[in-house]
């Protein structure tokens, strides 16, 4: 890839920019224009291989397609869910390499390698996770959009107590990391459920983490 | 089939199946990602392309020009359509705003154009290239401004009045007058709106996120100006609605504008921060309460009046509905005011009028409790009326309030609230106890189904109801087995599919009764043509597990299929008996907070809901609708609120960082209690809403609490810890 040339096209297409909010500037106050870069570029595409639900995948994409989007759009692995596109709701929490992520925020072409776990690869209806099986238990999910994001995030959240890994409400950082709601509630608090479904949610992994115990 | 007498006996009633705790039968689907939602539709419409919105950046004016010529040249780009290139669309029946703007501007947000492009980063980048430019209108964005000139609106009563209110509030002994407000709300459910859309000829496929499918039908076709069996709408799984999916949005346009212009099925889902202000939200509302009681707590006067506001064309808040009809009182008022503003579009969220009403009324009524020196229970408990209070005589088809009252504060342990604020503390902690009524009418629609027994003695059940997270599926398969005496693994449901017997869908808390007992009259007919093949009278014969039994016979009822599948299609009409009767449901709210006395930071520490709501279908999703709806109480009173920018006119904190709703963080563990009745007025279900009525009331209770913990009484929603500070007690 070419930097050099690429800088020089958004110097180009910031100094048109400018030149548009200049004009902005200079216009009547009842005539509002919208400030657009007149540049209209080819995509850049790249190769990534990854490993999602334990098989390998490899994809020609678009450098800006994010990995929730390559899963989706590209692999129809569509039980990640797209709440917001910015990494405020959670519904698109997968597991790379382990850990929780929110997909919007990384983009596909950064996992080379990378071995990715959704909920599709979690369990099926025929044979549940035991997650998949409390939330259904506990009635921890209601319009289900959220859901596949707090299974997730559910498998992470307990890993990482595992992992003696702290959290903003753990009162004692130096003492091994435990469960309890507190930490649970506090680490599920990136996945929103809009329907309300906490308190179920909670009841049904607390039953799956006293089952491990 | 037709409802006009109370319900007596019927198969219902055995509960074998309807009433139990059954798990969601979509639960399997819902827990492993494999129910597809709108966007989702891979298996359906393969190889379709992106739509990406273009929204408008004023709040009202015009467009002086759109220049697309560059978005055109874009890398993959297959068509734009602005309203030029649309030609004429009507606005849909049940739309305030044109769903596809220009050059007329009337809100924030609101669509210019749709990008089509082969993926949806070109389509996104493609839409960010469209440059628009704007004539700029002044417009009315503050509804405390604009309240002077609010007006009487056209539909509805805009006024009641019983008896001689202002005589008996300028004579009670004690009175109250206090002003509350809400704040404009937002549904922002977890699934953005999208649609995926494709043509065959003229007729239209919309794969949609839609809770009232023939509405939609109705409106798509309208918009579009054509024939509505050329439209079709499928929408088996809706990622939450709460009122935000009622109608038709610009998702469904764009898609099917840009599915013609492109030639392509074309796939629109609205980005989150245009959410905000390009869909409806709950409006604001300004409220005026005034109650006037004797010494010994009898409410003698009782007036309510609320403003909001809405574009030209749109209707109010209705906040004082509640208000006609949940205390007693000789001498009541209620108006409704409204005022024209320029922001995006109000309409209903979930419970719309009570949810904000109750927001006021029942701090009111707390207020007025400690002014009579009465416990806030003991008060409500004293005003409770059997009949209407507009008119005397009409009674309430059941009306168990007093016992929501009573079992919620025995169950909390009310009895250990300090009556005086800021009494109780916890360490660092200041802890309160709140109280509110929950009230909601029942309202009932018409309501089909189809209802097919196969050959292999499985019953399958089609309509175009929708669930949106309520429970449908499994409501509607247990009313299914319950009827024809098979196991619930023993039927599947469809739903959400507009080549389905039309359904009353998923609003106003209307659709678990509602749909049910549609399901109930299909079944009734099934039941009637099974007996009829197996010979045997349909009157006595008797469905049970697995069977049919009548005049010393008893045969599976897969038999009656035997030489070909069986299918019934009915709906419920409902008579007179809403207006013989008054027919709402009750609930009690109770709530612990602890509110940190030197930094204001309020906790939710525990909440009871006591419903008293018909019989209940399932137990398990309609402790679910309440618990949701008690979180989404605890955002109305806490955190929510659309901030407006009163200057250029649109909500700013568009997105779910900005918007705050309850997060796993600050909800305790919730409580539920459902008292055992049956309401044989409101159907052969003689079930009645829930999922609205759990979130009446919830935050007067909450704000209530802080008032009890701390002394500091906030009238002006939503209770954040900035309108304490300068009043919390000397630590």
């Amino acid at each position: 890839m070419d930097i050099t040339d690429q800088l020089n096209i958004s110097r180009r297409g910031f100094l048109k920019l400018t030149a548009v909010s200049a004009t902005v500037a200079a216009t009547p106050p009842l005539v509002a224009r919208a400030a657009v870069p007149d540049v209209a570029r080819a995509p850049v595409t790249q190769q990534v291989a990854m490993e999602v639900n334990g098989k390998p995948a490899t994809l020609s994409l678009d450098t800006r397609t994010t990995l929730l989007d390559a899963l989706r759009e590209h692999m129809h692995l569509t039980g990640t869910k797209k709440g917001c596109d910015h990494g405020q709701c959670g519904a698109c929490t997968v597991l790379v390499d382990g850990r929780r992520i929110n997909s919007c925020l990384t983009l596909a072409v950064m996992h080379e390698g990378s071995k990715v776990t959704t909920i599709e690869g979690l369990g099926t209806p025929d044979a549940l996770h035991p997650l998949q099986a409390a939330f259904i238990k506990h009635d921890g999910y209601q319009c289900g959009y959220c859901t596949p994001g707090q299974i997730c995030s559910a498998v992470g959240v307990l890993d990482e107590i595992r992992r003696d890994v702290p959290s903003h409400v753990t009162a004692d950082i130096g003492a091994k990391a435990t469960f309890s709601t507190a930490e649970l509630r506090e680490r599920m608090s990136g996945n929103i459920c809009r329907c309300g479904a906490y308190s179920n949610i909670v009841e049904a992994i607390t039953e799956v983490q006293e089952g491990r115990a | 089939m037709k409802f006009d007498t109370p319900a007596t006996t019927n198969p219902i009633d055995r509960l074998k199946v309807i009433g139990q705790p059954h798990d969601r039968i979509d639960g399997p689907l819902k827990t492993t990602g494999t129910a597809h939602y709108a966007y989702e539709r891979h298996d359906a419409v393969p190889n379709h392309v992106y739509g990406y919105i273009v929204p408008a950046t004023i709040a009202k004016g015009r467009v002086v020009n759109i220049d697309t010529a560059t978005a055109r040249r874009a890398p993959g780009v297959l068509a734009i359509v602005t309203a030029k290139e649309a030609g004429p669309l009507t606005k849909g029946q049940y739309n305030t705003a044109k769903l596809l703007g220009g050059p007329e501007v009337q809100h924030y947000h609101q669509a210019l154009a749709v990008v089509v492009a082969e993926t949806f980063e070109e389509a996104r980048a493609a839409a960010g290239l469209v440059r628009v430019d704007y004539a700029r209108s002044p417009g009315a964005f503050d509804l405390a401004a604009a309240k002077g000139r609010a007006v009487k609106p056209e539909d509805g009563q805009p006024d009641t009045a019983v008896g001689d209110f202002a005589g008996a509030f300028a004579s009670a002994p004690v009175t109250l007058d206090a002003m509350y407000t809400t704040p404009d709300q937002s549904h922002a459910m977890m699934e953005p709106h999208a649609t995926i859309a494709a043509w065959e000829g003229d007729k239209l496929t919309l794969w949609t996120a839609n809770q009232m499918i023939h509405w939609g039908k109705g409106d798509v076709a309208k918009t579009l100006g054509l024939p509505p069996d050329n439209v079709r709408l499928v929408s088996p799984y809706i990622g939450g609605g709460f009122g935000g999916k009622l109608f038709v949005r610009a998702d469904a346009i764009l898609a099917a504008l840009g599915a013609k212009a492109a030639g392509r099925p074309v796939a629109v889902a609205l980005p989150r921060p245009v959410m905000f202000n390009n869909t409806t939200h709950r409006p604001a509302t300004i409220q005026r309460i005034r109650i006037g009681a004797t010494p010994d707590g009898k409410i003698t006067a009782i007036g309510h009046e609320s403003w909001s506001g809405d574009l030209p064309g749109g209707g109010p808040e209705t906040a004082v509905q509640q208000t006609r009809l949940l205390y007693a009182g000789a001498n009541r008022m209620t108006a409704t005011r409204l005022a024209t503003l320029d922001l995006p579009e109000g309409n209903a969220m979930r419970a719309p009028g009570e949810a904000s009403g109750l927001m006021a009324l029942e701090i009111a009524m707390d207020e007025m409790a400690e002014k009579l020196k009465l416990d806030p229970v003991d008060f409500r408990v004293r005003n409770d009326t059997q009949e209407d209070p507009e008119k005397p005589g009409r009674r309430f088809s059941q009306r168990n309030f007093v016992q929501c009252m009573r079992k919620g504060a025995e169950q909390f342990g009310w009895s250990k609230r300090s009556a005086t604020p800021g009494k109780m503390r916890d360490g660092a902690w200041l802890v309160g106890m709140g109280v509110a009524s929950a009230f909601r009418n029942n309202l009932v629609m018409k309501s089909g189904a189809r209802v097919r027994l196969g050959t292999d003695g499985r019953a399958t059940v089609e309509t175009d109801m929708t669930d949106i997270g309520t429970g449908s599926y499994t409501i509607i398969a247990q009313t299914a087995a319950e009827m024809l005496g098979l196991p619930l693994s023993q039927v599947s449901v469809v739903l959400g599919d507009s080549s389905f017997p039309v359904s009353s869908g998923s609003g106003g808390q209307w659709g678990g009764n509602s749909s049910t007992a549609g399901v109930y009259a299909a079944c009734v007919k099934l039941r009637e043509a099974i007996a009829g093949a197996l010979g045997m009278d349909a009157a006595s014969a008797v469905f049970d597990d697995g069977k049919v039994s009548a005049g010393g016979r008893s045969v599976p009822i897969a038999e009656a299929a035997k030489s070909g599948e069986i299918v019934a299609e009915d709906s419920m009409e409902y008579g007179d008996l809403e207006k013989t009767f008054q027919q709402s449901t009750f609930g009690a709210h109770f709530v612990e907070v602890a509110v940190h006395a030197a930094t204001g930071e309020i906790r939710v520490r525990r909440m009871l809901a006591v419903c008293a709501a018909g019989r209940i279908l399932n137990p398990k999703s309609a402790r679910s609708q309440v618990i949701g709806a008690m979180t989404m109480g605890v955002g109305a009173a806490l955190m929510e609120d659309l901030y407006v920018d009163k200057r250029l006119g649109f909500f700013v904190n568009h997105d779910l960082a900005g918007y705050e709703v309850p997060v796993h963080a600050d909800i305790p563990h919730q409580e539920v209690i459902f008292l055992d009745e049956a309401d044989p007025v409101s159907s052969p279900m003689k079930a009645k809403g829930v999922g609205e009525l759990g979130l009446c009331g919830v935050a007067a209770a909450i704000a209530n609490a802080v008032y009890n913990a701390t002394g500091v009484r906030v009238r002006d929603y939503p209770v954040t810890l900035d309108k304490l500070l300068d009043r919390l007690p000397t630590v």
